[in-house]
């Protein structure tokens, strides 16, 4: 925590604090950097989805001076809904807010991405659009991924795959289990000239289901 | 001896062989490793490490008496639960058994150990939580391998949580003659098991030819197992005056006690292949999780509470 800005805003760099040090010890995760370094380079960090908690690990596993340019995309049905929801998302978490469908506010959610993207921030995103509570290790990818590095093709998108989160604490409950979570930041990608949008999409794809695979050696 | 003298011995012995072994690593890290990082060398080194946490933590339990001692061991419970939980193939249904286990059977167990009702602390997690938790499991109506998942929940809280708490269950023995030195029978426990389990590990390194079972772990050699038991026999009787046995009820108790924390660690590492992992967690870098380290003594610690309560102590009327 850097002094200044701590005196600067108090409460929500002591949150941050509170948040970060809570995250690490009720998952026990140790970040596993395999295919890149944590380097303060700008980034678009995109992670399987399984729970709520999944935000708050990426963030919390990123070196502070990371995880002071590197923001959360979220859903404004979700974190709009209530005055903590609010103060957690944009003063603790800096997140960058979108309407999760576009019938829900006017502005594209890709354009609001992209902004905070040219402003020099890195992002944290998750490419299936919602929680994956099924048993399949993925859902299908959504297309904003694909959109984003369109606009960005200079950024690179480093795949984030997390494990146990999704027991930890899923859908619809209000306790917490213990168990021990992993995650692990895989090999950077971008959009190749001239990629189509499935192309594209599988390789995001194949890149977090390959950083699965690369975390866990012992499997066949 | 008094009880005085007995401690000082035990922890100026103890002492003076980590701050030997330590030596010795550093020795080899600088002579033969020459500072360059060196697999074994920093395997070992990384064991050592780890012996002087244990030993510093399980004397300041020892010292903050009773309480310390179920404390230190609810944490081990704790921690060693939570590694065996991550592994294991429980789904969404699944959670408000586990959310039990970790925050109701688990501190209720050693509140039943701490007020010392033996009789309810040896049924309650082989008779009511194994009756319990399948039922909140079976109202959310998931029926995918329930038998597994219920089977490895109860497993779970048997080895983790109900053999462990033998081990601050026996300062709970009343033995006439023994009065306040009770903290022994669980120092004479730790250091046969672990001495077992060193003393294996050398015998298997230095002159391992036959591997008991391969498929489990190819590290676990018949030179390794008779080794490894003989040795800890041994330092049972040399350590007989600590314990209210005679020299050779030591050598049986300890015998009996090795052999139980062989076959735990054998039992423990075979569930490890089944869920294609090399080690529990990462407690200490490149040395395991808590569940590597007390394996054996989850194995032992019953079987020498029982032991020990049936033929050495008063039973409570």
């Amino acid at each position: 925590m850097q002094s200044s800005e701590f005196l600067r805003r108090p409460v929500p760099e002591a949150a941050s604090w509170a948040l970060t040090r809570f995250t690490r010890l009720i998952t026990g995760a140790q970040a596993r950097w395999i295919g890149c370094a944590p380097v303060p380079v700008q980034r678009i960090y995109f992670g399987n989805h399984n729970s709520h908690a999944d935000f708050a690990l990426i963030w919390a596993s990123l070196p502070a001076e990371l995880r002071r340019v590197t923001r959360p995309v979220a859903g404004a049905d979700y974190w709009e809904a209530s005055a903590l929801k609010r103060y957690i998302i944009h003063e603790v978490l800096h997140g960058v807010v979108i309407a999760r469908s576009r019938e829900e506010g006017g502005v594209e959610p890709v354009d609001i991405m992209a902004a905070a993207v040219h402003a020099g921030d890195s992002l944290i995103i998750f490419p299936e659009g919602t929680r994956n509570t099924t048993d399949d290790l993925l859902l299908p990818m959504k297309s904003g991924i694909y959109h984003l590095a369109q606009r960005c093709p200079q950024v690179d998108l480093v795949p984030v795959w997390m494990d146990n989160l999704g027991r930890l604490l899923p859908k619809g409950e209000i306790v917490p289990v213990p168990l021990l979570c992993s995650i692990s930041f895989g090999a950077p990608l971008r959009l190749q000239p001239g990629e189509d949008k499935d192309a594209f999409l599988g390789r995001i794809r194949a890149a977090l289901l390959g950083t699965r695979a690369a975390a866990r050696p012992g499997e066949a | 001896m008094t009880h005085f003298q007995g401690t000082l011995l035990i922890a100026v012995g103890v002492i003076l062989l980590l701050v030997a072994v330590s030596a010795l690593g550093a020795w080899l890290k600088l002579d033969k490793a020459d500072g360059h990082p060196h697999p074994l060398i920093d395997n070992l080194n990384l064991r050592i490490q780890a012996w002087w946490v244990m030993t510093v933590t399980i004397s300041l339990a020892l010292l903050a008496g009773r309480i310390g001692v179920i404390v230190l061991f609810a944490f081990v419970s704790f921690t060693a639960l939570r590694e065996f939980l991550t592994i294991a193939p429980t789904r969404r249904g699944d959670h408000q058994a586990l959310v039990m286990a970790f925050f109701v059977v688990l501190p209720f167990q050693y509140f039943l150990v701490g007020v010392e009702w033996h009789g309810m602390y040896s049924v309650f997690i082989p008779a009511y939580a194994f009756l319990f938790l399948p039922i909140l499991s079976a109202v959310k109506s998931d029926t995918r391998n329930f038998m597994e998942r219920t089977g490895t929940i109860q497993w779970a809280l048997m080895v983790t949580v109900f053999c462990i708490s033998h081990v601050p269950a026996l300062l709970n023995l009343r033995i006439p003659g023994y009065e306040g030195r009770h903290v022994f029978l669980i120092v004479f426990l730790v250091l046969i098991v672990q001495s077992g389990d060193i003393l294996h590990h050398v015998c298997s390194g230095i002159c391992g030819k036959h591997q008991i079972a391969p498929q489990v772990s190819p590290n676990k050699t018949v030179e390794g197992f008779i080794g490894g038991i003989a040795a800890a026999v041994v330092l049972g009787m040399l350590l007989s005056w600590m314990t209210p046995f005679s020299v050779t009820e030591a050598a049986l108790v300890s015998l009996a006690t090795t052999l139980m924390g062989f076959f735990g660690g054998l039992v423990l590492s075979a569930m490890k292949r089944d869920r294609g992992v090399k080690d529990w967690g990462m407690l200490v870098e490149g040395y395991g999780g808590m569940l590597d380290r007390v394996a054996s003594v989850c194995f032992a610690a019953p079987v020498y509470f029982h032991i020990v309560r049936h033929w050495w102590s008063v039973q409570a009327p």
